[in-house]
């Protein structure tokens, strides 16, 4: 079974080929038929390679020699075990409904540009299936820069607007400067042990010094801050939501962001002995996710809000690897594929109504227009603030259980950013769907709710996110319940060795941080919902810290003035002033001087007959004086002169 | 025999179509002329009978040289290239209208042969002929079919490679006077023994002439002028096969001849091209102009090539070998591309372009693949040569390697720029009535296409045809 | 008479003959300048010539050692015939064509 693996890639593979090639001959109806089935397909694929994995364990199909240099060689493999095959799962699953959702989202565009955009999306489904399947790193690299040329094309989707062409260059540029870092780490390994591939690597990890361990996996984290939106890398995925709502669902919610948590994950062996890369992830993780809940608490475009919420949501998964709860990283991983792919395509469904209106303060009551959306929406809200039973609780509570066994200082802040995420989330939703309708008569009469291939995958999900998170049922509640951790557990079986049994807090102690959390998020939710519910239309100025927060602390602004524009300003002198003046200056300078020398000799050419017998004369004298300087001469010279 | 075919060819029905009047037909002739050496160019990659592969005459017996060619690895991918381009190249200019064309494809062909000669030579005289053999026609087809400025910076450039050459010519000298039996064959090169001061002193003769060529910081100011005044075709042809000449005259040339000095001086070496290649990476952002962008591209690539030469461990050497051949199909596109947007629209101001997508949604999906290989994006040709060539700068210096790797970074940048400006946006008033790209351009970017996914997902073959070189010039040391 | 003399007039005329030459813009002068300049060098020619010969003279009396001067004297001076019929020739195409015989007219090839 698991030699049939290469068919997972191949169906979106071919499908992108289809739509690309046959984006003006097809009809749209084919188009999404096309592109949604190659990802079902690829899906069903999937879950046979689950089922074949939970049977047989995992296995690794070579197909060709991708690279085969002096020394090392690196075959085109996929690897098959239960972590891609969980991710197989997700990416494919949500891929597919998010592929469904589009067909009709999307249905306004013109045939050749839906055809593009089918065939993106597949290219992109294509990508991350190579980036999962991969079994070595640089498989794992293609992918890697393969999802960022897909998120670049389809940021940049609808390219008349030259704000959106910006978005997606700052996002490709973005995950570049982590690529390198990536790509460092990869010619690292290549360096002290020859080989990349995931076996050999993880096998091999005692020859490494420890300096060596932590330069690689330092290396291959600043591949995740650019990939997964960390700091100091994250301002690209914001801005990134120019991009269609589909898109921003599947690529910058639900899959490709969580591309670095997999490749930690993956290399949780290399992690777990080095503990100062550890806490360096756990820490920016932990910052990543107080400061973009923070800015989200201000935002006041409805992708936006999702967009930190997203980037706060990541920090809280590298959180959890930081403090070896790899486990709840992926667990999260899923739980949130489930809701954020879900608000996300909720939210397209409210901007879908609204004519493309994307401001929360000029929505409001859209409950009674919109049931089934604001039904699945106000689901998701939960999840992701954690409310039990909801999917949501049980991911972040495991990471902030792991994060206290670490350190209690992390569990504090934690669950500081868990409060903020459940103000602003449910900030959005009253702002979006309670209240009294702000937008204009003419958005009023036209709103309405989406056709089925919008509103079916909105179901779907919304039962994923309600029960996702039975899957992994703590210690204290049942005893070995927790289904996804058994199912992991070769994957992680190495760094467990290393680490030994995780330190739990006592069952009685676990049950009162539970209960008090849950608490405190259901009061957040209270005061948001009361907070925002008379929401009334002003556009007066915030001032103070909400103003700051608005423009997101200002960090656009600190890297336009501290990189951007001193590069530019590099550039530009580079460009002028060393190129110009510098060495094509001495160049031509070398050029002007030999033609100035010239010129001045030119003029003993004067033409005058005298001057040259003049100068023949002298020369003649000279001559005699120098050529005859001999004693014999100067004697006779002296002698009669 | 082979490699006389594939310099007399070009040879000849370059000096016949001097005598062809028709515009037509000398296009078609040196089409077909150009195909043919393309058939020869495969037979010497796929034959299997290593005396095919060499010749041997007496040319100037009394000097000690003689008229000897052999294709090696290098030398067969290299020839491949020039056997590859020429076609395209020819395909792609065919609807453009030059003045007096026969000159102009006369002049292209003798610098194909010179090429061909180049890369084949195995005597410093011959190869020593053949270098300006496929300079001096390219200055003339500069000078005569160029730009506004051409006479300008074809002096300039003129003036610049010919010092090169010079000095290279009283290396090659002084060095054959040092050979133990009087003679230029390459070999006996190979067995000179030199004292320290000598050899440090002919390598820098003969890197300079090399560096120039690459061109490599800071030598390199005559190649955007150049690139930018010269018809197309020519820039194609100096941009795509022309800077390879510098790159394997050191692979071929210096490093087996002086070995101590390349050692010695790599350092120097490496970390000139590593500053060159952030340098032109960084003039390349703030480029208005389409082609001025393309050749600082280019300088920053060859740069990067350079200095994995100067690694000396193998794996550098194979990216740079695999990397010549990709290099060449990749700026060839974007010459292709270039020349289209300034034949059909005028300007290759980006300040004047914008909306082009929309218009020509064709030549938009390929400038796109052809800049995503120029950016070295895995599954395109130059992703194999780049991570190689990283690797092996890797191996060298952990730190000269990443500060190579800002250059990536700074790739994305001004390719992507050129993206935007050129194909994104809104129409301007230049591109309002711009038409898609006629068929043979379609076609020739197809194949290109082509060529970069296949070789950027299979790249074995190439990797193999060039292996014997690599481990030969290493072995030497 | 010692041979210093002849030399010291030789110098002389030799100077005065450069000095002309340099100095004097008529072509015609110039070019008796010249002739002055080979007949100083006939003089030195002839006296150094018979200097020698009569030293050689003391040891043998037909001897024929240092006549070559004076040979040398006469090629010069049938040389110097010749020269001046061309060089006067010269100059009176130079009056025709520029009505001057200043030789400083003399300088088209100057551009």
């Amino acid at each position: 079974m698991s030699k049939l693996v290469y068919l997972v890639p191949l169906f979106p593979l071919l499908g992108f080929l289809i739509n690309g090639l046959g984006r003006k001959s097809l009809s749209k109806s084919m188009i999404s038929l096309i592109g949604s089935g190659v990802i079902l397909a690829s899906f069903i694929v999937s879950g046979m390679l689950f089922f074949d994995v939970k049977a047989n364990g995992a296995s690794v199909i070579t197909l060709f020699d991708f690279i085969k240099a002096d020394g090392f060689q690196i075959p085109f493999a996929f690897q098959v075990d239960q972590l891609s095959s969980i991710f197989l799962l997700i990416i494919t699953g949500v891929g597919f409904l998010i592929h469904l959702y589009s067909s009709a989202y999307m249905h306004d565009e013109e045939p050749q540009h839906y055809g593009r955009y089918f065939a993106y999306l597949n290219l992109f489904v294509f990508s991350m299936l190579l980036l999962v399947l991969g079994a070595n790193y640089v498989i794992m690299f293609i992918g890697w820069e393969g999802v960022g040329l897909c998120s670049y094309l389809l940021i940049g989707f609808w390219f008349k607007n030259n704000d959106y062409n910006y978005a997606a260059k700052k996002a490709f540029i973005m995950n570049r400067i982590g690529d390198l870092g990536f790509l460092l780490a990869v010619f690292w390994l290549l360096f002290r042990l020859g080989t990349v591939s995931y076996g050999d690597v993880f096998a091999n990890v005692s020859k490494l010094s420890s300096f060596d361990i932590t330069g690689i996996t330092l290396l291959l984290f600043v591949g995740a801050m650019g990939k997964s939106a960390q700091i100091p890398l994250y301002t690209w995925l914001p801005d990134a939501m120019a991009g269609p709502t589909p898109v921003s669902a599947l690529i910058h919610a639900a899959t490709m962001v969580t591309a670095g948590i997999y490749m930690i994950a993956r290399s949780n062996i290399l992690y777990t002995m080095a503990p100062a890369t550890q806490t360096v992830v756990a820490v920016i993780g932990l910052s990543t996710a107080i400061l973009a809940a923070t800015i989200a608490l201000q935002q006041n475009d409805i992708k936006k809000v999702l967009a930190y919420s997203t980037v706060s949501q990541l920090g809280y998964m590298f959180l959890g690897l930081g403090v070896g709860a790899y486990t709840g990283a992926v667990f999260h991983v899923m739980t949130h594929a489930f809701f954020k792919a879900l608000l996300f395509l909720g939210a397209g469904s409210v901007i879908h109504a609204m004519h493309h209106e994307q401001d929360i303060r000029k929505m409001g009551g859209l409950k009674k227009y919109l049931p089934i959306t604001h039904i699945t929406f106000l689901l998701a809200c939960l999840a992701i603030a954690g409310i039990p039973p909801f999917s949501g609780f049980f991911s972040k509570d495991e990471i902030l259980t792991a994060a206290f066994g670490k350190n209690p200082l992390y569990y504090i802040i934690g669950v500081g950013g868990a409060l903020m995420t459940a103000f602003y989330m449910f900030r959005l939703y009253t702002l979006t769907f309670l209240g009294n309708f702000r937008g204009t008569h003419e958005q009023e009469h036209h709103l309405h709710e989406s056709p089925w291939q919008m509103t079916f995958p909105l179901i779907i999900l919304a039962i994923l996110s309600v029960f996702g998170g039975f899957l992994g049922i703590p210690e204290v509640f049942a005893k070995d319940a927790h289904s996804l951790e058994h199912f992991l557990s070769p994957i992680f079986a190495g760094s467990e060795k290393i680490t030994g049994e995780h330190s739990h807090p006592a069952a009685s102690q676990e049950y009162i941080m539970m209960g008090v959390s849950t608490i405190l998020i259901a009061i957040m939710i209270g005061i948001a919902i009361s907070r925002y519910k008379k929401y009334q239309l002003n556009t007066d100025e915030n001032t103070g810290l909400s103003k700051v927060l608005e423009h997101k602390w200002y960090v656009d602004e600190l890297y336009d003035a501290v990189i951007v524009n001193p590069l530019n300003a590099i550039a530009g002198f580079c460009k002028n002033i060393i190129e110009k003046s510098g060495i094509d200056g001495l160049v031509n300078g070398v050029g002007r001087l030999v033609g100035y020398g010239s010129r001045q000799l030119r003029l003993l050419q004067s033409g005058q007959v005298g001057n040259y017998i003049l100068i023949m004369v002298l020369a003649m004298v000279v001559f005699v004086l120098v050529w005859f300087n001999d004693n014999a001469i100067m004697n006779f010279l002296n002698k009669i002169l | 025999m082979i490699p006389v075919l594939l310099i007399l060819i070009p040879l000849l029905t370059g000096l016949i179509s001097f005598f062809i009047k028709d515009d037509k037909s000398v296009k078609t002739w040196s089409l077909l002329s150009a195909i043919v050496t393309l058939l020869i160019a495969f037979t010497a990659v796929f034959s299997c009978y290593p005396a095919q592969l060499s010749y041997d005459a007496a040319w100037l017996p009394t000097l000690g040289s003689r008229f000897a060619l052999m294709t090696d690895g290098m030398g067969k991918m290299l020839c491949l290239l020039t056997a590859v381009s020429f076609p395209l190249i020819f395909a792609a200019i065919f609807k453009n209208n030059y003045k007096q064309s026969s000159g102009f494809y006369g002049l292209m062909l003798l610098s194909q042969a010179g090429l061909m000669g180049v890369f084949t030579a195995a005597d410093a005289l011959v190869f020593y002929f053949f270098w300006e053999l496929a300079l001096i026609p390219v200055y003339f087809l500069c000078s005569i079919w160029g730009g506004e400025k051409r006479i300008a910076v074809t002096f300039k450039f003129f003036i610049y490679t010919f010092l090169g050459s010079l000095l290279m010519l009283v290396g090659i000298l002084f060095l054959y006077f040092h050979t133990n039996d009087h003679s230029f064959a390459l070999k006996s090169f190979y067995h000179i023994h030199l004292s320290g001061k000598q050899e440090n002193f002919i390598f820098w003769l003969f890197f300079i002439a090399f560096a120039i060529k690459m061109p490599i910081f800071p030598f390199h100011t005559w190649q955007p002028d150049a690139y930018e005044q010269s018809p197309t075709a020519t820039t194609m042809v100096m941009s795509g096969i022309m800077v390879k000449m510098g790159i394997f005259a050191v692979v071929r040339w210096l490093l087996p001849v002086f070995p101590n000095a390349s050692v010695q001086f790599a350092n120097i070496i490496i970390i000139l091209s590593v500053i060159g290649m952030i340098y032109a990476s960084l003039i390349a952002i703030r480029q208005d102009d389409i082609k001025r962008l393309i050749a600082y591209s280019s300088i920053a690539h060859i740069g990067l090539m350079c200095a994995a030469i100067f690694t000396q461990n193998k794996t550098g050497l194979e990216g740079v070998m695999i990397q010549m051949f990709n290099h060449g199909i990749n700026v060839l596109g974007l010459w292709i591309v270039a020349d289209v947007i300034e034949q059909k629209l005028g300007t290759r101001k980006f300040s004047e372009l914008g909306g082009l997508a929309q218009k020509a949604p064709v030549l938009a999906i390929l400038l796109v693949v052809m800049s995503l290989a120029n950016i070295a994006l895995p599954l395109t040709n130059a992703f194999i040569g780049e991570f190689l060539m990283f690797n092996g700068l890797f191996q060298y210096n952990i730190w000269i390697a990443a500060a190579a790797g800002i250059s990536i970074i700074l790739a994305a940048v001004y390719t992507l720029n050129m993206i935007q400006k050129v194909l994104y946006g809104n129409t301007v008033a230049a591109t309002e009535n711009a038409v898609e790209i006629s068929g043979n351009i379609q076609l020739v970017l197809v194949i290109l296409a082509i060529t970069v996914i296949v070789l950027g997902v299979y790249p074995q073959p190439m990797m193999e045809l060039t292996k014997d070189t690599v481990n030969a010039i290493l072995v030497n040391h | 008479m010692p041979i210093q003399y002849y030399i010291y007039l030789c110098l002389t005329l030799f100077s005065i003959g450069i000095i002309g030459v340099l100095t004097r813009r008529n072509a015609i002068i110039v070019f008796m300048c010249v002739e002055l300049m080979l007949n100083a060098v006939n003089l030195l020619l002839v006296a150094f010539s018979k200097m020698h010969h009569g030293v050689a003279l003391g040891s043998s009396p037909t001897t024929m050692v240092g006549i070559e001067g004076q040979i040398f004297v006469f090629f010069i001076m049938v040389v110097a015939a010749a020269e001046v019929s061309v060089g006067l020739a010269i100059i009176v195409m130079m009056y025709r064509n520029t009505h001057s015989v200043d030789i400083n007219f003399l300088n088209r090839l100057k551009n």
